[in-house]
């Protein structure tokens, strides 16, 4: 029991500690001078570095998804509603989903790892006893690029995986490009396509956030930087569920979904 | 504490020369691990002074609270007239930028070119030098200060760690800084780089008149260095004095530290 009332302790701490560095965030992000060169190279590294492993994710997910979906639409013959289907479950939640969880595990755990090692290393100190924002310059511009090129990420990982469903409706039903993704468009509504983008910015401020935040305060030693890349991960994707839970709940009192 | 580290402990240093750098009643704990118990100094400027501790003894945490790095659970730090502990963040940076501190295990930014590293701290203290200075002139003067401005464009893994530690003091020497704090300067370095780095040491202070704290449990960069000793010892400042007086000194605690 106390061992339970320990853990429970840390865990609320470790919640408060994390908002007030999000808060922190906030500060400093409305502080001149920014970091402008910084920021874009975070972007292009966010971007580069992610954009094949999303890409194949986003891809293998559409042709599983048409695959395991299409004989039982067949058996109540709706396999008509197939790019339909696919369209909305991608856009809506498979898609942001699944590349968030993909970039958590790639940006999230590189981040904590960066900083956990530039921490142990004290090359944060340098960075403080030189009279420099290491606040500003490491964790600003890092949180910032990834909330920034996450849906970038998104609506990419998107179009690769309906080109993928697309793949499998023509194999197995000879359906043409053009008729697939027109139905595909067809199906989506405002409502299915805002409530997506604004959580994938969401989704990209908490793997961003939390990835800095265990780096940034990572413990001593090489375990340390280790343990840091590890929670970034496991945090990041908790953090994702709970968000992807309230995005649907407020979506829904917006759309009826 | 006993009457003799008492004695110790408030021994005054009589001289004409200003203060740059005081502490006064420094304490600091880890939990139940009290590492300092009230350490009292004082530098003055143009002067070298070794602090000298055993491992742990907690030369690392007393020159931490110096820049701010870390919070003192009680005690004064006043450089060139000011208490860190009573500046805001902006005046901090400003009074950090007279400051260098040489980290022990050089602290290279290391996704950062050599020329990058050196150009960070410039990026917020460009005031501080003539408009007509610009950062390429700056770099490549404090870059040939340590021998090594054809390594400008290499990565820090591109070098060793002798490299690596004139590199990490040319850029504690670009800003210029008024005092500068040397971490273990000579540590995890081979005797002739140690020695190398002890005389970039050496010609620095000659030729920019710095003040400095070299925190060190080298008796031969002690030796050569410093122009005066405080030895750390159960976190208080134990004893001090010149390296003669010290070495020649019958007390088995500060013995201990020459024997090697």
């Amino acid at each position: 029991m106390n061992s339970f009332s320990f853990k429970l302790k840390t865990f609320f701490l470790e919640i408060g500690e994390l908002s007030l560095f999000a808060g922190r965030f906030f500060k400093e992000l409305f502080k001149r001078p920014f970091e402008y060169s910084e920021f874009l190279r975070q972007c292009y590294l966010v971007g580069n570095k992610s954009i094949v492993l999303v890409g194949l994710t986003g891809f293998i997910i559409g042709l599983v998804l048409t695959l395991q979906t299409r004989p039982t639409l067949a058996e109540f013959g709706a396999v008509s509603w197939m790019p339909s289907m696919v369209g909305i479950s991608i856009v809506r939640e498979i898609g942001p989903m699944i590349t968030a969880l993909v970039c958590a595990g790639k940006i999230g755990s590189g981040i904590g790892a960066e900083l956990g090692s530039m921490r142990v290393t004290e090359q944060i100190d340098a960075m403080e006893v030189s009279g420099t924002n290491p606040f500003k310059f490491l964790v600003v511009t890092r949180i910032l690029a990834v909330t920034m090129m996450l849906p970038i990420l998104i609506i990419f990982g998107d179009a690769i995986a309906l080109y993928g469903s697309y793949i499998i409706e023509n194999l197995k039903g000879n359906v043409s490009f053009q008729l697939f993704f027109n139905q595909v468009f067809d199906a989506l509504e405002f409502g299915d396509i805002l409530p997506a983008t604004i959580k994938s910015f969401f989704f990209g401020f908490a793997i961003g956030l939390v990835g800095c935040f265990k780096g940034y305060f990572c413990k001593k030693g090489t375990a340390g930087v280790g343990k840091a890349a590890n929670s970034a991960v496991v945090y990041t994707s908790i953090l994702l569920f709970i968000l992807d839970f309230i995005a649907v709940f407020v979506a829904d009192i917006f759309y009826e979904l | 504490m006993t009457e003799s580290q008492k004695t110790y402990h408030s021994e005054e240093v009589k001289t004409d020369k200003q203060v740059i750098l005081e502490i006064n009643d420094l304490h600091k704990s880890f939990g139940d691990n009290h590492v300092l118990n009230g350490f009292n100094m004082k530098l003055f400027k143009g002067e070298s002074l070794v602090i000298m501790g055993k491992s742990g003894s907690g030369k690392s945490v007393m020159i931490k609270c110096m820049v701010g790095l870390m919070t003192p659970d009680k005690g004064r730090v006043n450089i060139m007239g000011k208490s860190i502990l009573d500046l805001g963040q902006a005046e901090l940076d400003q009074l950090r930028a007279d400051i260098g501190f040489l980290f022990q295990g050089s602290a290279l930014y290391d996704s950062m070119t050599v020329r990058e590293n050196l150009e960070f701290p410039l990026r917020r203290h460009m005031d501080r030098f003539d408009s007509d200075l610009n950062t390429e002139e700056l770099v490549i003067e404090a870059l040939e200060n340590v021998g090594l401005a054809d390594t400008v464009d290499l990565m820090p893994s591109e070098l060793s760690g002798g490299m690596q530690r004139r590199v990490a003091l040319a850029r504690t020497l670009i800003l210029r800084p008024k005092i500068i704090l040397y971490d273990e300067p000579t540590s995890g370095l081979d005797p002739i780089t140690a020695k190398e780095i002890i005389i970039l040491m050496q010609n620095i202070q000659e030729k920019y008149g710095t003040s400095s704290i070299i925190i060190t449990h080298d008796v031969d960069c002690a030796r050569v260095v410093g122009d005066r000793m405080i030895l750390l010892i159960d976190g208080i400042n134990y004893k001090a004095g010149h390296f003669k007086e010290l070495s020649l000194s019958e007390d088995p605690k500060i013995k201990a530290f020459f024997k090697q």
